[in-house]
């Protein structure tokens, strides 16, 4: 932690999106959500819903979960449409 | 070319407010935070909030989640602060001294919206500083321990209005600020919830794309406070919608809109009883309490119905 | 090149305005400074400067506003009275915890209740711990003058503090003085450009004002800013040693008035240092020892200068144009007092208060306390510490 000689004018955080340093996956208590790939529609709405942008996507396709700051809340579990009734998203025992 | 409004281009674009916040697991404000700066993507954006859950999970020690210029000034003025952020904006650009095209949001809480912050939102519509002001509504005043607001629904158990044996939870009805601000004569004004993401980035991006002070109200689920599951934000905020809690729909130049026609009309019962801040009003005897709830929100959908209708045919008519 | 003129208190803070055009000003009316604002806002319309104004709708706003346009990143100023610098009091701590360069005249008034538009000092003194330089000002000219120093103290870039320039409302906010004008372009450069320190409208370089701290940093981020006001008084020199090159005027930290073979002493504030000052040259011709200190800079208070200054004395009566209830001394008492305690020679004190919502401070009532003062110092004894003066039984 700085000392007093090292804080900005006015508190002011120079570093944009520093919170990135915080890893709040250590948060997840009792689930972590899975992501089973052959049910998967890629309509992305896991991305868009998840709080902490924990769903990994790259040129339109759907990636893996990024653990470091899922908090495992379940929402992409609940939202997610999976393929003919089959989620692509479950909820499992977190392991530490 | 503006960015289309759909997920496989959206996800292209950066997210302007990082993980590493300290929300609560499963809050729904910072998925709305993420709405807006999406639908907001081709601009930068300046932003502001009040004091509250937002702002002291979203920028705290020297780490913070906006990856936009940001200021917290305090609970009550943030619309007073971007104001006064857009005026030196214009000052500076009519000098010639910047030549960017920049947004202004503040997105604040209901208690810094409806309550203490009522007078600064007003005077800055009225105003008419160029600037979108969003309200995240979850109904109380979470960050000091779920005490009751303004937006904190009839009968809904708080902190501060506790579902006691001769007081049921908080006594009164609900603000209707979203009608408020329309009476503001302001542009635009619209009420929207990320379960329907693509009415609510519509709604945001209208805001930004018109000159002069917009206000949009949205439903921002809470489990903590409103005692519920961590993965029911987006159903609550749909049951909401389609229970016609919280209706859908712009006032444009006057002109209201109903933008989300439920196909079938949810019984608040629905809505309800997934919230452990209504479990009370399920106790026997206590029947005429979800009645009275739902002949409440019955009655404004019809007025917002007539509503819509009465604009309509004023349009019409010009 | 100067011009000669004669005008209220707020038409000369008006006119500096105008010369130094703030990019946006915030205003709200409250007597005795609405006419200031309302000056300044002609300008604006008439297309005189290429200000920005935001007529607020209370002075919370005001100054909120304020808060946002000086991080947005450019030259700032609004102006209060009383209830509306008493409405302002959170965001005060706040513009000076982010460091923001705000100016703002306070034109001095008495605080509710009971309400009163005139005159004492409970207002900006209630502000005075809120980290806000405050330079006070005895009649037009200086309140003219100061407000020009004032941005230059304010955006200096050792410091970044907001300042209020301090004078008395209606007594110099509305009485029609001969006061000295610069011209435009001398006022103009010496102010100079303004320049941003993390302006928020720099969107490549995105920051975020007004984190939460906790405890584990907290107490730090206070000492850091503790220490910025060390830096405040060679500013504050700096900008004055400037200043009288342009305008031939002196300021320092206060004015020392035939003080320095002085045996007996008054400290007072504002205008009703001008009174004074009459009745001491009175006493000066019949071969009393009678001087006296009229701080300028009161925030931050220049401790070591003013005890040095008043030390040597036999006795010394502060008079405060504010009470301070519930027991304790006046506000200028304190720091008075606190700037002697550690000398082992120093004056015996008093402390009266005077003046209280516009109530007249006559030449009787000065002649009085350097009547009392000589019997201290001849004696040695001191009958009452803090009494009102000037009030009917
Ligand atoms: C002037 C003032 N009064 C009270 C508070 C305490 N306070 C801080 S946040 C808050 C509630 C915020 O509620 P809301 O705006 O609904 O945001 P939420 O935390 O619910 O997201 C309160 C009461 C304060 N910071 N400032
Ligand atoms: S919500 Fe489900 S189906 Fe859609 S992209 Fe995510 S995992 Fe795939
Ligand atoms: S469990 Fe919650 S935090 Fe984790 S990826 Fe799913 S929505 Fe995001
Ligand atoms: S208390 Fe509610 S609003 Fe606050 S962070 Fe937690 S879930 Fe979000
Ligand atoms: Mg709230």
């Amino acid at each position: 932690m700085i000392g007093w000689k090292d804080i900005p004018p006015g508190m002011v955080i120079l570093e944009a999106g520093s919170a990135m340093k915080i890893k709040t996956g250590s948060w997840r208590a009792a689930y972590r959500p899975k992501w089973i790939e052959e049910n998967c529609i890629h309509c992305l709405l896991c991305w868009l819903y998840c709080p902490d942008n924990s769903v990994k996507v790259k040129d339109g396709k759907r990636g893996e979960f990024d653990y470091d700051y899922c908090k495992g809340c379940g929402i992409c579990a609940v939202e997610c449409p999976g393929k003919k009734g089959n989620k692509a998203i479950v909820m499992e025992e977190e392991v530490k | 070319m503006a960015t289309p409004l759909n997920l496989k281009e959206l996800s292209k674009q950066e997210i302007r407010f990082t993980a590493g916040h300290r929300l609560c697991a499963g809050c729904a404000a910072p998925t709305v935070v993420k709405m807006i700066l999406l639908a907001a993507c081709d601009y930068p954006v300046v932003a502001a909030s009040s004091t509250g859950c937002l702002e002291v999970s979203s920028c705290i020690s020297t780490y913070t989640a906006w990856k936009i210029p940001w200021i917290h000034n305090a609970f009550e003025n943030a619309a007073a602060t971007l104001s006064g952020v857009e005026t030196m904006y214009r000052a500076l650009k009519k000098q010639g001294k910047i030549d960017r095209d920049i947004k202004f949001i503040a997105i604040c809480g209901d208690g810094g919206t409806y309550d203490i912050g009522f007078q600064s939102l007003s005077g800055a519509m009225e105003r008419g500083h160029d600037m979108l002001y969003v309200c995240y509504d979850n109904g109380a005043y979470m960050n000091t321990g779920i005490q009751r607001s303004g937006a904190t629904p009839t009968f809904a158990d708080t902190t501060t209005c506790p579902a006691g044996a001769v007081i049921p939870g908080k006594p009164q009805q609900r603000k209707d600020l979203t009608r408020i601000m329309a009476a503001h004569g302001i542009p635009y004004v619209a009420q929207a919830s990320p379960s329907h993401w693509p009415d609510l980035m519509k709604k945001v991006r209208k805001a930004i794309e018109t000159p002069g002070a917009k206000f949009i109200n949205i439903f921002t689920p809470c489990n903590r406070g409103w005692r519920s599951r961590t993965d029911d934000a987006i159903l609550l905020s749909r049951l909401a919608v389609e229970t016609c809690f919280w209706p859908l729909y712009e006032v444009e130049n006057g002109v209201t809109r109903v933008t989300v026609k439920p196909k079938e009309k949810k019984p608040i019962v629905e809505f309800l009883k997934a919230q452990g801040r209504f479990k009370h009003i399920f106790e026997p005897g206590r029947e005429q309490m979800i009645e009275a709830i739902q002949q409440a929100i019955d009655k404004n959908w019809e007025r917002l119905l007539k509503e819509e209708e009465i604009s309509a045919s004023g349009e019409k008519a010009e | 090149m100067t011009k000669v003129v004669a005008v209220t208190g707020n038409e000369a803070v008006a006119n500096a305005f105008r010369q130094i055009e703030p990019d946006v000003c915030a205003a709200y009316p409250i007597t005795p400074q609405t006419e200031l604002m309302q000056r300044f806002a002609s300008f604006v319309s008439n297309g005189q400067v290429k200000t920005e104004l935001i007529l607020v709708e209370s002075e919370h706003s005001a100054l909120s506003a304020c808060v946002g346009a000086a991080a947005a990143g450019g030259r700032v100023a609004t102006a209060t009275s009383s209830q509306g610098l008493a409405l302002m009091w959170e965001i005060l701590f706040i513009a000076a915890g982010f460091r923001l360069p705000i100016v703002m005249p306070v034109v001095n008034r008495a605080l509710s209740a009971p309400i009163n538009i005139h005159c004492d000092h409970s207002d900006a003194m209630g502000a005075r711990d809120s980290g806000w330089i405050q330079l006070w000002s005895e009649n037009a000219q200086e309140a003219y003058d100061n407000t020009i120093q004032a941005f230059r103290i304010a955006e200096d870039m050792d410091i970044r503090l907001p300042v209020m320039v301090c004078y008395d409302g209606f007594i110099i906010s509305h009485s029609i003085e001969r006061i000295e004008y610069l011209d435009d372009e001398t006022v103009k450069s010496f102010v100079g450009d303004y320049k941003p320190l993390f302006p928020l409208l720099d969107v490549d370089n995105p920051k975020s004002f007004g984190p939460l701290i906790l405890t584990d940093l907290y107490h730090e981020v206070r000492k850091a800013h503790s220490e910025t006001y060390k830096k405040v008084p060679q500013v504050v020199l700096r900008v004055a040693e400037e200043f009288e090159k342009i305008s031939g005027r002196k300021y320092g930290f206060f004015e020392a008035y035939r003080l320095e073979d002085a045996e007996i002493g008054i400290v007072i504030l504002n205008s009703a240092a001008g009174t004074t000052k009459d009745v001491i040259d009175e006493y000066r011709q019949r071969g009393v020892k009678v001087g006296l200190l009229k701080p300028r800079l009161f925030r931050p208070f220049p401790y070591e200068e003013i005890g040095n200054a008043l030390k040597h004395l036999k006795a010394l009566c502060v008079l405060d144009r504010a009470d301070a209830f519930g027991g304790s001394y006046g506000p200028l008492y304190l720091d008075i007092a606190a700037s002697l305690c550690n000398y082992s020679q120093k004056p015996l004190l008093i402390n009266r208060i005077y003046g209280l919502g516009g109530r007249d401070y006559m030449p009787e009532q000065a002649a009085k306390v350097i009547e009392e003062l000589m019997e201290i110092a001849k004696t040695g004894k001191v009958g009452s510490l803090k009494e009102y003066i000037g009030v009917r039984e």
